[in-house]
């Protein structure tokens, strides 16, 4: 390594050694600034932007890269309309601060596949504004007017002439020139950047090994430690024998936390092996006899509620008494863990007058609420006091939107008074998420005499994510919970009596934001009984949607650019068949086709066929590896997703029993990007939704064997 | 005291003996390019080489390493060119990029000894190693492009 490529552990290094209330942003290696001399103070128009005398342009990122690009996809939209030099661009993890609050949350996070969405025009602005300042100062240099300079590839240029200044030669006169209000923003027809296939600045390190995760993060003296958790969901500490976790050679203090009692050791074996050691007696909790079975009764029981309307267009009862014929179905769909590549972990060192912390978060916020907020909650100390770093994050799909691993290093770090580094076991991180929700539907649809849909009726009960975050995000507007309809309520097709209703089920069961949350389960119900209701009208699935289609030209298009891709009602080889489904979630609108068959009793998806409209394209490249990835992810908990309770504690423990699709069963995955000037639509996410419908259609046109429940079973399979 | 070589070079560890090599070598050595998954052999993510063949450094103890030659990510390559690395790039193959270290080292693994697999061929030395963004499909196209065949 050299001197200007530093590994995160230096620079960490380098960070606490530079003392108290000094933020520092991170620097990921990874990408390769030009060396040179850096001879005077950089030009710092705004929060995201610093222009060093060298050149180099240091793009500051506020949103966690989690595998989604964000590190590429944001630095490409600000040096768009910067004119800057890519091969100068270097990039920065934001710190915690008001400045980098995400407007569609008012608070610093990354989610809701919302950072292109709410980047792009601050961003762009912020890149225009300091190129402005870059033309307003070669101009007084030269004495001309500004209009007579353009900008190319980190230059400004007499336009015509041969006279030109490179940005690291203006920064200090560029410092001195005004901001300006108002800046004219690059027509699409001229860009360079956006829409292109840029290649990630993140993956040098990725591939090399430097990569700096948050597990990865050290500090000279770092202790790590492991919590006992309750097996049992809800039951807190009532007492425990350190006594032989001490006795474990490495093992330095057991220390009681709100999640458990932590073991702090000199290494993660050592802590591992002091837990096994530890005795711990928990409070009886009261979901201690409660199974799986009782949940899913419970669900059951609660849909013979009306519930809270979430949508109603008609006389949906009335349309359904008056049908030609009635399609009625049940759907269930279970519990499911992230299970994040990298385990949960955080670091963390509490000291009298400040505290810093390196983590894996998509939520780095102050205001009280994300990890900066909670860890001046926990120390006293005042936010300022508090510096996260973000690191990368070894996946995150909405569990890194929490906070219990940040408390468990926080709490940990302030009791031993040293460094500390908590490492979730696979175990505790499958067993103690904040899963996907458990999720019942209850339908039913009507066909006129002519198989036209005249009425779509579901009820949905499901325990309600956002109850957890009225704090965060204000009470439930008319206490309606809408992550909990969304995929169902929203559904585009063309149907004139409609109700979608909403129980909330309050299971005891941990629930949070899992990759396109609401949409996950009812995206699989609202496709699922949309095929069965083709099915009864007698009509190809596709065809149905398309006429039903004709007045949401998004979702039509991608439907029939999906289809005609995947070449919908050509004949394919004996023992497959295709099924298809599109869904709208965060903006952005995709079709997928599955091709699947039945091999030696087991579901085989050999391509997905995918179409996706999110909207202005930044990099189409990332957008089709997004697609790929919500593909898999989707593909995985359809086949094999299940997280189940047995007297209160979670079954699956690690990837032996909660499994994960891998490379042998992985499908050819094509993705085709509608191109749009719409404003831009989330990428993240809403590749997931379509895949489940898209494959248990796809087996009922195979066998006529319908899935109403996830994970998928063929009949003769054992659950 | 155990003694192992590590990427090339003699190294040694007072560790218990029965701390798994993964640990030596994150916490130790300090080289956390290898990565910590399931601590089951079930991910890949801590793959390194054990005497040039693939193996889980999560159930590999540290007296199973005694007079070994152990490689991970770190020595692969000395400057990060690996033809698998390299392509890595080409093919756009990470994302969050915690299992690469692991999925590249099992490729290198699978090309030492097979330097034109087939998709059977990658389909076996693969299929233990998860990836959770589900870069399963570009992992094999670099692979084929670092083994010279069409991408």
């Amino acid at each position: 390594m050299s001197a200007d490529n530093p590994t995160r552990r230096d620079f960490m290094r380098a960070s606490i050694a530079a003392g108290a209330g000094l933020t520092l942003a991170v620097y990921l290696p990874g990408c390769s600034p030009r060396a040179a001399v850096v001879s005077g103070p950089p030009f710092v128009p705004n929060a995201w932007l610093r222009i060093g005398t060298d050149g180099v342009v240091t793009v500051v990122v506020d949103k966690s890269e989690m595998g989604q690009g964000v590190l590429t996809s944001l630095p490409q939209m600000i040096m768009e309309e910067l004119d800057g030099d890519w091969a100068t661009v270097r990039i920065e993890e934001a710190p915690a601060g008001p400045q980098y609050v995400n407007p569609a949350f008012g608070l610093q996070g990354t989610g809701g596949s919302t950072s292109v969405r709410v980047s792009m025009m601050p961003l762009r602005e912020a890149g225009a504004k300091a190129r402005a300042m870059l033309v307003a100062a070669a101009a007084q240099k030269w004495g001309i007017a500004p209009d007579a300079c353009s900008t190319a590839n980190g230059y400004v240029l007499e336009t015509g002439k041969r006279r030109k200044l490179g940005y690291g030669e203006l920064t200090v006169a560029a410092a001195a020139m005004p901001v300006p209000e108002k800046v004219t923003l690059k027509d699409p027809k001229d860009f360079k950047l956006i829409g292109k296939p840029v290649k990630r600045l993140d993956l040098k390190g990725k591939v090399n090994g430097t990569a700096g995760f948050g597990i990865d993060a050290h500090t000279d003296g770092v202790l790590i430690a492991v919590v006992a958790r309750s097996p049992v969901l809800g039951s807190s500490v009532t007492g425990f024998d350190d006594k032989p976790a001490l006795a474990v050679p490495g093992v330095k203090r057991v220390v009681q936390v709100d999640s458990g009692v932590a073991v702090v050791a000199t290494g993660y074996w050592a802590a591992m092996k002091g837990r096994e050691a530890l005795q711990v007696s928990w409070s009886k909790s009261p979901m201690a006899g409660v199974s799986s079975a009782d949940l899913s009764a419970k669900l059951k029981a609660l849909s013979a509620k009306p519930g809270v309307k979430a949508r109603h267009d008609g006389d949906p009862a009335g349309a359904l008494r008056r049908a030609s014929k009635r399609v009625e179905a049940t759907y269930e769909v279970p519990y499911l863990a992230h299970a994040t590549m990298e385990p949960m972990n955080c670091t963390a060192w509490v000291q009298a007058d400040k505290c810093t912390i390196w983590a894996p978060t998509q939520f780095q916020s102050g205001g009280g609420l994300g990890v900066q907020g909670i860890a001046a909650k926990l120390t006293g100390l005042p936010e300022s006091a508090v510096t996260v770093h973000t690191t990368f994050l070894g996946g995150g799909f909405g569990r890194r939107f929490e906070l219990d691993f940040v408390i468990d290093a926080v709490q940990v770090s302030k009791a031993v008074g040293e460094p500390v580094k908590v490492i979730w076991s696979r175990e505790d991180d499958v067993r103690h998420d904040y899963f996907r929700p458990a999720s019942y539907s209850k339908l039913a649809a009507g066909l006129d005499a002519s198989g036209k849909p005249v009425a779509w009726s579901q009820t949905i009960v499901c325990p309600s994510i956002m109850s957890r975050f009225t704090m965060v995000f204000g009470p439930l507007p008319n206490g309606l919970d809408a992550s909990s309809v969304e995929g169902a309520a929203n559904i585009a097709y063309a149907i004139p009596n409609l109700h979608c209703g909403w129980v909330n089920a309050d299971l005891g069961v941990p629930i949070g934001f899992w990759r396109s949350v609401g949409n996950s389960q009812n995206a699989f119900v609202a496709e699922g009984f949309m095929d069965e209701v083709a099915h009864a009208a007698g009509a190809d699935p596709y065809e149905f949607r398309r006429n039903l289609l004709a007045s949401a030209p998004r979702h039509r298009g991608v439907l029939e650019l999906a289809a005609t891709k995947a070449g919908w009602g050509t004949p394919l080889p004996q023992g497959r068949a295709r099924g298809i489904a599109v869904v709208e979630s965060f903006g952005s609108y995709v079709a997928e086709v599955a091709e699947v068959s039945i091999e030696n009793g087991k579901v085989r998806v050999h391509r997905v066929v995918c179409a996706v409209d999110c909207g202005v394209v930044v990099n189409p490249d990332i957008i089709a590896a997004q697609m790929e990835s919500a593909v898999v992810y989707g593909l995985t908990a359809a086949l094999y997703g299940k997280i189940t309770l047995e007297n209160g504690a979670v079954v699956q423990g690690n990837f032996d029993s909660y499994p994960m699709l891998r490379m042998n069963e992985m499908p050819v995955v094509e993705v085709h990007i509608v191109p749009s000037t719409e404003g831009p639509g989330g990428v993240g996410e809403p590749g997931t939704p379509p895949i489940a419908p898209a494959v248990v259609n796809a087996i009922f046109a195979l066998t006529g064997q319908r899935i109403r429940t996830l994970p998928i079973v063929l009949q003769g399979q054992s659950g | 005291m155990a003694r192992f070589t590590l990427n090339g070079k003699p190294v040694e560890s007072s560790a218990a003996p029965d701390t798994p090599l993964l640990w030596v070598i994150r916490e130790d050595l300090q080289l956390t390019g290898t990565k910590f998954g399931c601590g089951i052999g079930q991910c890949g993510a801590c793959t390194v080489h054990l005497d040039g063949v693939a193996a889980r450094s999560c159930q590999l103890p540290l007296s199973a390493v005694e007079g070994k030659k152990i490689l991970t990510i770190e020595g692969l390559s000395p400057d990060g060119e690996h033809p698998l690395q390299a392509a890595w790039i080409e093919e756009q193959v990470p994302q969050c990029g915690y299992c690469q270290s692991g999925q590249i080292m099992a490729a290198a693994a699978l090309l030492a000894t097979t330097p034109k697999p087939t998709d059977a061929d990658i389909d076996t030395a693969m299929s233990g190693n998860i990836c959770r963004c589900g870069t399963y499909q570009r992992i094999r196209k670099a692979i084929h492009r670092a083994a010279g065949g069409a991408s």
